[in-house]
């Protein structure tokens, strides 16, 4: 037991040190004042925090749990897809419209997460893409109530009241990027808090060695099953300000695609690196941008990418970094 | 009414044969190998182009032959240069890797071959149909089931008959001891890599025939193959060709009572049995859990 546990107590490997950090939030509370001046705008930064928020607790599961989801789109647009049906069709209420978009989805993962936590490996990605396309078809073929392949329209963002407080957040794209930030920072300092803890812990100790950690007594099912609900829960999340950002949920949001894009920014920023999926949410976004300005074949050029980075580049951008200064110090 | 069954039942079963053949080559690749091909559908797509392309020159039933023969040359590449170096990793650099294939794949068809569906020729005494009152039931048809029936059955004596056959069956089970036994185990494993794209090449060329070519014809294909696997069980190969008749048998006398439930049909069959039997309806406990 001390040896497994003092192999997870040695440090987390986040990349937390006080610079990283700094640096980080440094960057991303002046984005609205940098980014402008480099070609770029800041509707561009809110779809990072997004896809980076959503990409943040997919890696819950896949680099610090050590299970592979292929399906988190599902959540991901379950959460863009309530929060729009609520506002569309029960309140004008954003906090409310994100309240339903979070428990939707982050049900319907708690839920399916029991089903196949028994499962490994490919078998489990597998069922996570197949049981992640059911919404795919759900949001394509409900043409009435969900706007069906032209998405969901005519709904957008109230502004939010606390107390006596209103926040305007229906104007302006710098505005709604800090209200976007405010949600990430929170989360964020939630994940750390969780990775922190024993729970954080014991879910590192299962991804090194799950035979050995269920041989301690550890009840590995019902700790992939939180890992999975709890992810899903930060995803949908992602997925209702995506819905808030767009003002618009398209099926795509569903699809096993974005599943696999998350993943992939996950992998190209470092996925046993805390900090990975947002840099490598930053990378893909820029990319896409860039690429699909350019040329209409974008599809090859990011597959082309996808597979460089597999093949030559597997520890992603952060966690590379990480393997450096670990050598220069041993 | 009687006929609109029939028609139904024809076209399940022909839908049933597509899935089979593709979900069949994925399976062996994810049972022998670990991974789950994402190209596997635009493996298929690819066989429908190159038969396409073909066929002016060599005629249909060259087409057929050597179509197929090519996409598995192409699958021995892929795994060559690529697959292979991956084998011993997390799977999800694997899954990662075929989906940005895929990907790949699919713009260089469009980019080759236009982004507009295609035509496959027949031969005229192929698109005749049996008799005028089964109008639907065209000789292509029944050709194509006939053609995978063999092609299925001949998979099977394969596996069942031959040393090499054996020799997948058993790496499915204990690969790690196949290669103390002096198996070259990543010959093995190109060769079966080659037979599975062959399998999706082959049914490339007869959708072709049928449903005609372009870029993203396998896509569909590809996701219920997933949920054939999983219906008939990981690691059983016979699983894999009952969970695809099964699905596809169940959309299509789904589509004779209520047309727009079809493909929901094929969702809530995977549900159940992922819920009463989750390790697939001929799945072996422990295998792949």
């Amino acid at each position: 037991m001390t040896n497994l546990l003092a192999v997870a107590k040695k440090r987390l490997p986040t990349g937390n040190d006080g610079l990283t950090l700094a640096a980080i939030w440094v960057l991303l509370v002046t984005v609205p004042f940098w980014l402008p001046l480099m070609g770029g705008y800041t509707a561009l930064a809110s779809k990072v925090l997004v896809f980076g928020l959503a990409a943040m607790g997919l890696n819950l599961l896949l680099g610090f749990t050590g299970v592979l989801s292929f399906g988190h789109a599902a959540y991901f647009g379950l959460g863009a897809y309530g929060a729009g049906l609520t506002l569309r069709y029960l309140v004008h209420s954003t906090s409310l419209a994100m309240l339903a978009g979070i428990l939707l989805g982050g049900l319907a993962g708690t839920l399916f997460g029991a089903l196949i936590v028994r499962r490994r490996g490919v078998y489990f990605a597998m069922c996570t893409i197949a049981f992640g396309q059911i919404w795919y078809y759900i949001a394509y073929s409900w043409n009435d109530f969900t706007g069906g392949f032209d998405g969901l329209r005519d709904f957008h963002r109230e502004p939010i009241g606390f107390g006596p407080l209103t926040f305007d957040i229906t104007q302006g794209e710098t505005r709604f990027y800090y209200f976007l930030l405010v949600i990430f920072a929170v989360s964020v300092a939630l994940m750390g808090l969780l990775l922190r803890s024993p729970f954080g812990r014991t879910l590192l100790a299962i991804r090194e060695n799950e035979r050995r950690a269920r041989f301690l007594g550890i009840p590995i099912e019902r700790h992939i099953w939180l890992s999975f609900a709890i992810s899903s829960f930060f995803t949908a999340l992602a997925g209702t300000l995506y819905a808030l950002l767009n003002n618009f949920a398209d099926p795509l949001s569903l699809h096993y695609s974005l599943s696999g894009y998350f993943v992939v920014m996950t992998v190209i920023g470092g996925m046993r690196t805390f900090w990975g999926p947002l840099v490598g949410a930053a990378v893909f976004v820029l990319l896409q941008d860039y690429i699909s300005s350019m040329t209409v074949n974008w599809m090859f050029f990011i597959g082309a990418i996808f597979m460089l980075v597999v093949l030559f580049f597997p520890r992603g951008l952060l966690g590379m970094r990480r393997a450096a200064t670990k050598e220069k110090g041993a | 009414m009687w006929q609109i069954v029939l028609f139904n039942v024809t076209n399940g079963l022909i839908i049933g044969a597509f899935y089979v053949l593709m979900a069949l080559g994925l399976s062996l690749i994810l049972n022998l190998s670990s991974v789950i091909n994402f190209a596997h559908g635009n493996f298929l797509a690819l066989g429908g182009y190159l038969a396409y392309t073909l066929s002016p020159t060599i005629g249909y039933w060259g087409a057929l032959l050597v179509s197929p023969l090519l996409t598995a040359l192409i699958g021995v590449a892929v795994e060559r240069l690529m697959i292979r170096r991956i084998y011993n990793r997390d799977p999800v650099y694997s899954l990662l890797l075929t989906f940005g294939f895929a990907f790949v794949i699919q713009d260089v068809c469009r980019y080759i071959w236009g982004p507009n569906g295609l035509p496959m020729g027949l031969p005229a005494m192929l698109s005749q149909p049996i008799t005028p009152e089964l109008f639907f039931i065209t000789w292509y048809r029944v050709f194509m089931v006939t053609f995978v029936i063999v092609a299925v059955v001949g998979l099977f004596a394969f596996l069942r008959y031959t040393r090499i056959g054996l020799r997948i069956r058993a790496g499915t089970f204990d690969l790690e001891t196949v290669a103390t036994l002096g198996v070259n185990v990543r010959n093995l494993r190109t060769f079966n890599f080659a037979v599975g794209c062959m399998l999706a090449g082959l049914s490339g060329v007869l959708a072709a025939g049928q449903l005609g070519i372009n870029p993203n014809m396998g896509d569909d294909l590809l996701m219920t193959s997933f949920i054939a696997i999983i219906v008939g069980g990981v690691g059983s190969l016979i699983g894999t060709l009952f969970g695809g008749l099964l699905i596809g048998m169940a959309a299509a006398l789904t589509t004779v009572f209520y047309p727009s439930a079809s493909e929901a049909v094929i969702y809530a069959i995977m549900m159940l049995v992922l819920l009463v039997r989750p390790r697939g309806l001929l799945g072996e406990e422990g295998m792949f859990t």
